[in-house]
């Protein structure tokens, strides 16, 4: 077969991929969190596409802790996240942009008390 | 690079005056620095810009693992074989990164997988050669994923959050596949007549594909500057061929090995290497689907679709199943 007679079989093959039905509603996406050795708190890896929660737990661990990355793996529904919008950053986290008295360092300690 | 042939908008990059509210307050956040996340504002073509960006980039990965699986089962010993598959799952991790970053923008997984099974999107030049013997998989290590991490590193600067933090967690990996590549032609150099011949015939065949990773030359990428501004390019095709150039051509002196350039000469003044022409024709051809393997390529992702059904749809119809219960 040519090339061209190749490739034009393989196009005309792809495009029953939709029609035969293949391509399916897709799996849910599930977010992954993991804990590592040092006893901090889980942090968000990435995410997948899993049909079940026993399942995303297998794929995140072949995806996500292939280097002993972690210890403890967390995969929690997409949808089931509140997340904040964009457009709420200012009433969000401008108040706190006036309290700067928050952070340590805008008290002057005299040098000689030492760390404090 | 695993993305050679971005078509962005087209359009001539405007300056800060001339944009609308929306599209400065982007472009100022890009130039202080600031990561663009997937639910803020954003201009369309910057939209569909990375989505032909990271698209290209995920299947590269995927179409990737091909050349290599070949020689899985011919790997000379078990802990080679080991470390092959190792860095092939790698690959498959990396493609399931870029796909989340790219779904993030609004495309679904399943969109990208049609349009990859159907040709009609694009994937790394480079993957489309075969690999004819064990020293190829020296060679790719080496080379392919040598040119592929100095394109990854800057991209975990790049404006865009999701793809940024995907290339964070790529490029931890990326240094394995280099040095289990570059072992594999020490050892081959350090060997018999055979196997020395064996890894310059795979420096002499990957040699040239791997240059054209970087995409077409400088004069003819028509759609960077746009790019530039966005922060989702950080250097021109032929900086970063030039720097792969000269931090190879030392690494195959190391070995032993012949750069296949008649033209390759120390050029004092710039302080770096000439290089002989590239074949831009081939380059053409191969990323319109007329190289060696691309009719191969394509065949083996579509049966693997197709092998796989029965299996995906199973997990699916046990997931309903037990969500009744
Ligand atoms: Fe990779
Ligand atoms: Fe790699």
């Amino acid at each position: 077969m040519s090339s061209t007679a190749k490739k034009a079989n393989i196009v005309k093959k792809a495009s029953t991929v939709k029609k035969a039905g293949t391509v399916k509603k897709e799996w849910p996406l599930w977010e992954v969190f993991v804990r590592g050795q040092h006893g901090l708190a889980h942090r968000h890896v990435g995410s997948l596409h899993a049909p079940d929660s026993k399942m995303a737990m297998n794929n995140a661990r072949d995806v996500y802790t292939r280097r002993g990355e972690g210890l403890s793996i967390w995969v929690v529904p997409s949808h089931t996240i509140t997340a904040s919008a964009p457009s709420d950053k200012g009433p969000l986290f401008e108040p706190a942009n006036s309290k700067v008295y928050r952070h340590p360092g805008f008290f002057n300690i005299p040098d000689e008390i030492g760390h404090m | 690079m695993y993305a050679q042939m971005v078509k962005s908008t087209g359009n001539q990059v405007k300056n800060l005056e001339e944009m609308e509210p929306d599209e400065r307050a982007f472009q100022t956040r890009i130039n202080a620095d600031i990561k663009i996340e997937a639910k803020d504002w954003m201009p369309d073509g910057y939209r569909r810009t990375l989505i032909r960006q990271i698209s290209q980039h995920a299947h590269s990965e995927i179409v990737g693992q091909l050349p290599e699986s070949n020689w899985i089962k011919r790997a000379p010993t078990l802990e080679r074989k080991a470390i092959l598959l190792a860095k092939v799952q790698d690959e498959a991790g990396h493609g399931l990164y870029l796909y989340c970053a790219a779904e993030t923008l609004g495309i679904s997984r399943d969109e990208m997988t049609e349009q990859l099974l159907a040709g009609k999107a694009k994937y790394s030049s480079i993957f489309n050669y075969p690999t004819l013997s064990w020293a190829d998989m020296g060679a790719i290590g080496w080379l392919v994923d040598g040119a592929a991490i100095m394109n990854q590193v800057p991209l975990q600067y790049c404006s865009f959050g999701p793809y940024a933090r995907a290339m964070v967690r790529i490029c931890k990996e990326e240094s394995f596949h280099q040095r289990q590549g570059f072992d594999i032609m020490m050892k081959l150099v350090g060997g018999t007549k055979a196997q020395k011949d064996m890894a310059q015939d795979a420096l002499n065949r990957w040699w040239w594909p791997a240059l054209m990773m970087f995409g077409p030359p400088d004069a003819s990428s028509v759609h960077s500057a746009q790019s530039f501004a966005w922060n989702i390019k950080q250097n021109s095709n032929d900086e970063l061929r030039q720097k792969f150039v000269d931090q190879t051509v030392p690494q195959a002196q190391h070995l032993g090995l012949e750069i296949p350039d008649a033209d390759l000469v120390w050029n004092e003044d710039k302080g770096s290497y000439d290089y002989g022409a590239v074949d831009w024709d081939e380059f053409f051809a191969v990323l319109s689907g007329n190289g060696p393997c691309n009719a191969e390529r394509l065949q083996a992702r579509q049966k693997a679709w197709d092998d796989g059904a029965w299996f995906r749809e199973g997990l699916t119809a046990n997931a309903q199943k037990r969500a009744k219960l």
